[in-house]
């Protein structure tokens, strides 16, 4: 008896040990890109064009960094991005939650058809009708400015449909009631009562609003045509056609790219995979 | 008033429906402006053969999409695309299943691999693919170099349009994997033990256990994940842009991608009916993928 058991946890940990070398074995594969990526940054230009490679840098250096700055303007790319996400997250948010409020605690004539409209289009994917739109921006002159580079990020289906769910299932008609007695106007009911109680799902939404604007790649490389607009995406795309030898340049700018969306994501990791998983299963 | 029928209604209630008008109104414009106006443009326009510039243009009925038929260009992007999105949404699901369930029970570390593997998932794609690009550099990247301890010979990856594709495949599945995994431990926690209980009391193990059971149950997800994850390929364009474009692969060798023909078409050669035309084609698989998703889920409930 004694020496089956013995055999039963020997085989258990076993089992352990084949599993979690499995899991790390792809955790590695699924890190080493970002490795690369870090070492081959702080690599001196001298150790990047060598064979075999070294996984880590002999004499590391920070100046790739600097040089990037000096090369291209990477720091207004940054803000640019900055500014971009921002803004559509803002507008994102408010447009959302207004939207959300209407749709799920009022009745009025067109509203099944108006939500139905909001959310079809959410199906067609924003690529496929790039082409009127650029001719729209066209006619407005759009082309190299900041409001045409935001201007597809201002709403977002998803947006409405989430605020609504969320509004319409915590805010109870007897509250708004109560509110009304008390001499809350619609607008007040609004600001007063239901923004404060979206907090949770707005910061959900905002992350996701954040992430699509700041990765926006083929609409901004329609509209920027000149390097004081380019975004971060945009201007290293540029930056690898000029300098597409030099690795260690271009992997500094691709840290300081995906270094935002980094520490967005260490500090949220729950929300962000807990709001992932939520939306998945709402289809 | 009278003119949109509210004539039925109190005055209370049409001062609250006039403030839900005037509320939407920003919004729907921004709708109409940005959303709905273009996507019925898209399939106007592709009757036409348009260009940016003049005002003649000619009304070809069908005729942008009997070219597209005989357009080799377009054939061979389709047929990248077909591939691109299947091999790559069939290789993820089959490769993070399997971590989903043991991440599902009760792994030690369960959050910290969850972490990892979701990692790239939310990175955004340009410095990504740089550094993918670095890592299938023929002469002196790390993939080559690994392979060398194995002997094998080094492969030109971004260098063969059949090879470049197969690359980006990987870089696909390296991106989503996390993705998929989220989702199916979502699905796997909603199984209730009670299944599994009573499975052992049949006999019922390992094995058996996950075919007439976890599979069964889960197929609302892994539907949900693949329809998601096809129509996710089929939108592919970044990764083609940044990495098999530019001073090293003339434009004419990089991986044709639907999305890239209808780039080319449209911004370069400014034929906009007909990059139209092909963009309602991709509006049309996409809309079909989703179709086919709410049937399961209709005849699932």
């Amino acid at each position: 008896m004694k020496s089956k058991i013995g055999k039963n946890k020997k085989r258990e940990l076993l089992h352990a040990v084949l599993k979690h070398l499995g899991l790390l074995i792809g955790a590695f594969f699924m890190v080493i890109p970002f490795l690369w990526m870090l070492s081959t940054s702080f690599k001196p230009e001298v150790e990047v064009l060598i064979w075999p490679p070294k996984l880590l840098p002999n004499a590391p250096t920070y100046l790739n960094f600097v040089e990037l700055f000096r090369q291209a303007p990477f720091f207004r790319f940054f803000v640019n991005s900055m500014f971009i996400s921002i803004v559509s997250t803002i507008v994102i948010l408010l447009t959302s939650l207004v939207g959300g409020f209407i749709f799920g605690k009022y009745r009025f004539p067109g509203q099944r058809f108006l939500f139905l409209l909001i959310i079809v289009t959410a199906i067609v994917p924003f690529e496929s009708y790039v082409i009127p739109l650029y001719t729209t921006m066209v006619k407005w002159k759009w082309i190299n400015t900041y409001q045409g580079m935001i201007a597809p990020y201002l709403v977002m289906s998803f947006g409405i449909f989430l605020m609504r769910q969320h509004i319409s299932s915590t805010i109870s008609d007897e509250l708004m009631d109560a509110a009304r007695i008390d001499g809350c106007s619609e607008f007040g009911i609004l600001t007063r009562i239901v923004t404060p109680l979206c907090k949770s799902s707005g910061g959900a939404l905002g992350i996701f609003a954040f992430t699509q604007a700041w990765i926006a790649f083929m609409w901004p490389l329609l509209i920027a045509n000149e390097k004081e607009l380019f975004n971060m995406e945009i201007g290293l795309t540029m930056f690898q056609f000029k300098f597409s030898t030099n690795y260690s340049l271009l992997m500094a700018g691709s840290i300081i790219s995906v270094f935002p969306m980094i520490v967005i994501f260490i500090l949220l990791r729950r929300q962000i995979i807990e709001s992932i998983s939520l939306t998945g299963l709402k289809g | 008033m009278q003119y949109l029928g509210l004539q039925k209604y109190s005055s209370g209630e049409r001062s609250r429906i006039l403030f839900c008008y005037l509320m939407l109104l920003p919004i729907l414009a921004l709708f109409f402006l940005f959303r709905v106006f273009p996507i019925i443009k898209t399939f106007w326009m592709s009757f036409f053969d348009w260009k940016l510039v003049g005002n003649e243009r000619p009304f070809l009925g069908l005729g942008n999409y009997l070219m597209l038929l005989v357009d080799d260009q377009f054939l061979l992007s389709m047929k990248n695309t077909f591939l691109y999105a299947g091999a790559s949404v069939v290789i993820c699901l089959l490769l993070s299943l399997p971590i989903a369930v043991v991440l599902a029970k009760k792994t030690k570390f369960s959050g910290f691999y969850q972490a990892i593997y979701f990692l790239p998932y939310i990175t955004p794609l340009v410095p990504m693919a740089v550094a993918w690009k670095w890592i299938y550099d023929p002469r002196y990247g790390i993939l080559n170099y690994i392979l060398s301890i194995f002997g094998i010979k080094p492969v030109g990856w971004l260098i063969y349009p059949s090879i470049a594709l197969w690359a980006l495949i990987i870089m696909n599945i390296w991106k989503n994997l996390g993705y998929n995994i989220v989702l199916l431990m979502v699905g796997l926690k909603n199984i209730s033990p009670v299944y599994y209980e009573a499975a052992s009391i049949d006999g019922a193990y390992g094995w058996s256990c996950f075919r007439y059971i976890t599979l069964p149950l889960l197929k609302p997800i892994l539907l949900y994940v693949l329809v998601t994850s096809t129509i996710n390929a089929f939108n592919v364009f970044t990764q083609v842009y940044v990495m098999t474009l530019g001073s090293q692969a003339a434009p004419g060798r990089a991986v044709r991608v639907l999305l890239y023909d209808i780039y080319e078409n449209g911004f370069r050669y400014f034929r906009l009916g007909y990059a139209s035309a092909e963009a309602v084609v991709l509006t049309i698989i996409v809309i079909a993928l989703t179709l086919i998703q709410f049937r399961f889920i209709k005849s699932e409930e």
